[in-house]
């Protein structure tokens, strides 16, 4: 088409239909059609299964008390659990898994927060360097070594420091403190990176030690980063079955101390998935156990939600 | 494209004895990694006066600034020599963290913590050991009412320092600075980030608070320089060129980079 000198165009030689150019499809909005196509496939095949397996682990899980007629109470309080014989008490296990899950997370976080502290603030060219890539490698082993370690290291220890059979939560703790361990680190790590310079710098130039400003503004500022970190450590304890299963002895019984054999919802899922037959109490009252562990898992991903709510409030300037 | 201005052609004044001066540096050198920022900074302070640093960005005045209460210790190596009450504190077994209290610093941005206003003045008097509830209330109310900002959070001490305005903000920052009592105080751009009324607002509180202390205030803005300092220094590309009384400096430059430089025909 011909320019004027002005560069427009010379409309009046051949009259455009600009209504027609401007409404039709191009190759670009085409395009535009097929990624968002593509998207919304994958997002929809993604939701189909969350939500299918929701409904699934549900509707199993709440066979126990519909079909069953087991009482939810009973099930939530009582300690004997022995399904086959139609004793369904699941506290002893949803005790285990909590008492685990604190106490790995309690031992482990102290030991994280020093840890990302020397990463961040200490040593931050060797943390980058080489603990980095060191811890994100412990998470990226296996749970069945943890817990063959466990097995083979942990739980002869503890039976020659306090007798028994060494298994027990103890020897657990020890093993899932080492496991959330990495999880716990890296992420205070990032919480900790994430400090706004200028919080270090106005504490610094104010004449306090690094120490003082460690603890008084980096740590206060990254507070919401790190009780996420816990909580996403506690969530990855609270679902570890294999490595717990190898060390804790799996004795469905109320743990009386930390050194005797007790159980957690996982372990006993593992242990018993197999033995049980598709639609008996025996099979639901597992799937109830499921159950609560989905619930819990929910309960850790919205708690990790509102702390990280709470925590963009106090960082707004 | 920026003129050849020679680097051996410098006009620094200094001062007699009975000037009583508050810091000085002697052959300031400043390097990032094997970056020469700043070469032969030798400038003196005279004590209660405004003394401007001016100069264009990356012209070195920041670095110069921030390497004399040691902020720059984990960024840059900095030699020469910083006389400090006939102290070189430029010297590895010198405390900084002491320095620091002595010669107290304000950025560029407002950075207040994420505290209430109470909070951000006495985080630092609490880490230097001082607990007794009635003289951090004391220092409190001092400082802000040095920083002129008293009138107007006198009520809301206990709210976030957030909810301040950029001004009230870069105010709380001197109040926050100068609750420690110190000899000196350090101000990187302070007003860059303001509006022009709460620039006239820490100006006024600059003015006033020279009477008690040293100030040291780098600005891109010479008109500020113009209005608020007694002594001007002018650095370019990491040299101090130009250091004469600030009238001096801008009435009747001594060197070519300076006359330019004020009369905005630089480059």
């Amino acid at each position: 088409m011909e320019q004027t000198s002005s560069g427009f165009k010379q409309e009046d030689t051949q009259p455009k239909d600009w209504a027609q150019q401007l409404h039709h499809a191009t190759r670009a909005t085409r395009e535009d059609w097929f990624g968002r196509g593509i998207s919304y496939l994958c997002i929809g095949v993604i939701i189909l299964v969350v939500a299918s397996m929701l409904w699934f682990i549900t509707s199993k899980g709440i066979a126990t008390f519909t079909q069953n007629h087991v009482n939810i109470g009973q099930f939530l309080t009582g300690t004997n659990w022995a399904p086959d014989q139609g004793k369904t008490g699941a506290l002893p296990m949803i005790v285990g898994s909590f008492a685990v899950t604190f106490a790995a997370a309690l031992v482990a976080t102290p030991f994280a927060v020093g840890t990302a502290i020397f990463m961040t603030e200490i040593a931050p060219k060797r943390g980058r360097k080489v603990l980095q890539p060191v811890i994100e490698l412990l998470v990226g082993i296996p749970s069945v070594v943890y817990g063959f370690i466990g097995l083979a290291v942990v739980v002869p220890f503890m039976r020659h420091l306090v007798g028994g059979s060494g298994f027990g939560i103890i020897s657990a703790t020890f093993v899932l403190f080492v496991m959330v361990l990495p999880t716990i680190t890296t992420m205070t790590v990032d919480s900790l990176r994430a400090v706004p310079r200028f919080y270090k710098e106005a504490s610094l130039a104010l004449g306090a030690t690094r120490w003082q400003t460690v603890s008084r503004v980096i740590l206060r500022a990254a507070t919401p980063g790190i009780l996420t970190a816990i909580i996403f450590g506690m969530a990855r304890a609270f679902g570890e079955a294999l490595a717990v299963q190898m060390v804790i002895g799996n004795a469905a019984v109320m743990p009386k101390n930390l050194i005797s054999p007790a159980s957690t919802l996982t372990s006993q899922l593992t242990t018993g998935i197999g033995d049980t037959i598709d639609g008996t109490l025996p099979n639901n009252a597992l799937w109830s156990l499921a159950l609560i562990l989905l619930l819990m898992s929910l309960f850790f991903n919205a708690l990790v939600r509102v702390i990280a709510k709470r925590g963009q409030l106090s960082h707004e300037r | 494209m920026l003129k050849d201005y020679s680097f051996d052609q410098t006009a620094v004044q200094t001062f007699d004895d009975h000037v009583a001066l508050a810091l000085k540096t002697e052959d300031l050198q400043v390097y990032y990694g094997s970056n020469h920022a700043m070469h032969d900074a030798n400038l003196a302070f005279p004590k209660n006066q405004i003394t401007a640093l001016i100069g264009a960005s990356g012209s070195g005045k920041s670095t110069y600034l921030r390497s004399l209460n040691r902020m720059n210790d984990t960024i840059a190596t900095v030699t020469g020599k910083i006389w400090y009450h006939g102290v070189d504190i430029n010297q590895p077994d010198v405390n900084i963290y002491e320095i620091r209290r002595h010669i107290g610093m304000v950025f560029q941005r407002p950075n207040p913590f994420a505290k209430s206003i109470r909070e951000n003045i006495i985080y630092a008097l609490r880490a230097t050991g001082i607990k007794d509830k009635k003289v951090l209330n004391q220092r409190v109310e001092q400082s802000l009412k040095g920083a002129a900002l008293w009138d107007e959070v006198k009520d809301t001490l206990d709210k976030s320092a957030l909810a301040l305005s950029g001004g009230q903000q870069q105010r709380l920052c001197i109040a926050r600075s100068i609750a420690m009592e110190p000899d000196v105080l350090l101000l990187d751009e302070p007003c860059s980030a303001l509006d022009p009324i709460s620039t006239v607002k820490v100006e006024e509180t600059l003015l006033e608070l020279q009477k008690k202390y040293t100030i040291i205030i780098v600005t891109h803005n010479m008109q500020q320089a113009a209005r608020i300092s007694s002594q001007c220094a002018f650095f370019h590309l990491g040299h101090v060129m130009e250091y004469a009384p600030t009238a001096t400096m801008f009435s009747t430059p001594k060197i070519q980079v300076t006359q330019d430089y004020v009369s905005g025909s630089f480059g």
